[in-house]
């Protein structure tokens, strides 16, 4: 009886209770763990080792010897920097127009009186839902009557509405956390809503906006399609067309594209461990709870 | 000082939404930024597109008229569109599945409570946070057929003889794309249902236990079916979404090898851009579109049934 006690104290916990399904929850949490960094860490050891060392037949997963010619390689023989700045320019920007018309939309569909904002916020979320390969053939006609083929402007304008449905309904989740009678304190000492915008709600959901910013970032960063369509010289191409296109004419060059995955993914795996969770709430409306 | 009291006791007796009435349509111009975004790369090139399905512009040879049908009676004699649409059909049920499953297995687990699970919980964003492109070609070289390292692991524990030639066989390609798709989402399908998991009420398992069930009994009848809702919708999302997989066969098999891999995004693209055919690659775009109207549907269906179960 006082056994059954115990156990069922410690469920009552969350514990479970026979010792070896504590076992059984931290082998699979190893193997989530090893199945989820594996990968990139196989990258990150590929990317300093010698061609020779790679193809042995032998792999080890520590380099011996530690190489940075692939590193060289891509810098100095295939400009890689270039995409890196392309890049850098257009998430960077998207990220700021996202932010920028995101949170005033969502502002006012959180916190003004606007008329039937479900349906809004709906019809925003059925237009994420679109299968973009549509849309990609009427731009391309679009961009190239503009003469916008090749250009900065195009990526940024199209991964800026591919990116405000996310940042619309995540911060809308957001503003509306906050409690609506600092908005009405700051109304009545003659605030206007802009005001209130930029100096009570943006500065109260600074993890939000944060978080948001990251996740359109992330997005404009990683897309390939649109990047891939617009653009066709190294001036303007951003790095997932410049890594897609890393081939040699002989052989596949794994270490240096290796090292090229490293350059580009570090800094976000970096970014994301450290807004972790941030993130985890952002994207999964705060219902994750510690 | 007074009015400005009353002023704020009467804006407190209105629904919170009314409090902030100015009398003048402005906030909706606050929308316009946005929604005029929107509208100009999302919904105008998909009437675009739809009016360009009736055409048949060519970029090559710049004929650009009208012809009706024309183009979806060839799209339904096309074998290489049907083999392109079992294709993308056949990934999106085996992701849609693989990754809903492991990822509920993974979400029970995250729900324990043991020490580093933020630790688990942080590096599995690190799949989702990768460029695709990137997932692409590390399975390019994890699976690679001379010297990837999975094929030296299954060698070395003696489940393969020699190497497998992954995605270089007609067999293997969309299984070797299914893996590194699956290796991809199934950590954000995890995150979901994590979330899902967290908001059932611990009473409910716990009146459970108290009535003897087992741990198997308390997850089949109590949080599976207060799950079911959360399920449905992360498995619809995620099976939109794998309709449209692009960069993991762009870049992994091209298509290939004999147009095994071949699924319609990356068809439909080289129709546009390798064939030029706007006409006729609108056509195969509108195809796919009504595909995923039908798959929502589906689900849509299927979701509504399960509310309406638990209302009753």
């Amino acid at each position: 009886m006082s056994v059954t006690r115990t156990n069922q104290q410690t469920a009552a916990r969350g514990y479970t209770f026979i010792p070896w399904n504590r076992v059984l929850v931290y082998a699979c949490a190893l193997f989530v763990l090893c199945w989820s960094v594996g990968p990139f860490l196989w990258q990150m050891s590929s990317s300093l080792q010698l061609d020779k060392r790679l193809v042995s037949g032998n792999p080890t997963l520590l380099p011996n010897p530690i190489t940075f010619g692939h590193f060289i390689n891509i810098f100095v023989g295939k400009s890689f920097q270039r995409y890196i700045v392309n890049s850098i320019i257009v998430a960077g920007t998207t990220t700021f127009l996202c932010l920028l018309f995101g949170a005033i939309a969502a502002f006012a569909l959180a916190r003004l009186e606007i008329r039937g904002r479900f349906g809004i916020l709906g019809v925003i979320l059925a237009v994420s839902m679109f299968p973009q390969i549509a849309i990609v053939a009427p731009l391309y006609m679009l961009a190239s009557q503009f003469g916008w083929l090749d250009t900065y402007r195009v990526l940024i304008i199209v991964y800026l509405a591919l990116g405000l449905p996310l940042v619309i309904w995540v911060l809308f989740g957001y503003f509306r956390t906050i409690p609506q009678s600092i908005d009405e304190a700051a109304r009545i000492d003659g605030a206007r809503p802009l005001a209130i915008f930029f100096l009570i709600t943006l500065p109260m959901s600074l993890p939000g906006v944060v978080t948001t910013g990251l996740l359109s970032f992330i997005a404009a960063w990683n897309e390939f399609m649109f990047a891939l369509a617009f653009t066709s010289d190294i001036n303007h191409q951003t790095v997932p067309v410049g890594i897609a296109n890393f081939t040699d004419v002989h052989y596949i060059p794994w270490g240096d594209i290796a090292a090229a995955s490293v350059v580009v993914t570090l800094p976000l795996v970096v970014l994301v461990l450290t807004f972790e969770r941030h993130i985890i709430a952002g994207l999964t409306g705060g219902a994750i709870k510690e | 000082m007074a009015i400005a009291k009353t002023l704020s006791r009467e804006a407190d007796l209105r629904p919170p939404e009314m409090r902030f009435r100015i009398g003048r349509p402005w906030p909706a111009l606050l929308l316009v930024p946005a929604l005029a975004a929107i509208a100009a790369v999302s919904v105008y090139p998909v009437i675009l597109g739809l009016w360009l399905s009736l055409r048949d512009t060519t970029l090559a040879s710049r004929t650009d008229a009208f012809v009706g049908l024309e183009n979806y009676q060839q799209l339904c004699s096309d074998s290489q569109f049907w083999n392109a649409w079992i294709h993308t059909m056949e990934f999106t049920s085996a992701s849609t599945v693989l990754e809903t499953l492991i990822g509920l297995v993974i979400a029970l687990i995250l729900a324990q409570r043991f020490l580093g699970r933020g630790l688990v919980r942080a590096a599995m964003l690190v799949p989702w946070a990768i460029p695709t492109v990137v997932t692409s070609k590390m399975f390019g070289w994890l699976f690679d057929g001379q010297n990837g390292v999975v094929n030296y692991l299954l060698r070395s524990v003696g489940l393969l003889h020699g190497n497998v030639n992954w995605y270089g066989s007609p067999d293997l390609a969309l299984w070797t794309i299914v893996i590194a798709d699956v290796w991809k989402t199934t950590p954000f399908m995890a995150l979901l249902l994590l979330a899902g998991l967290q908001t059932i009420p611990y009473s409910l398992s716990e009146a459970a236990l108290i009535d003897g069930a087992s741990s198997w009994q308390r997850f089949w009848c109590v949080k599976l079916p207060l799950l079911a809702p959360t399920l449905l919708i992360a498995a619809m999302f995620r099976a939109l979404d794998a309709f449209r997989i692009f960069d993991l066969v762009y870049v992994i098999t091209g298509g290939g090898p004999a147009d095994s891999t071949e699924v319609l995004s990356t068809l439909t693209y080289k129709i546009l851009f390798s064939a030029l055919l706007f006409g006729y690659g609108s056509a195969l775009s509108t195809a796919m579109f009504i595909t995923e109207i039908f798959i929502a549907l589906g689900f849509g269906i299927f979701i509504l049934r399960k509310f309406k179960e638990a209302a009753q």
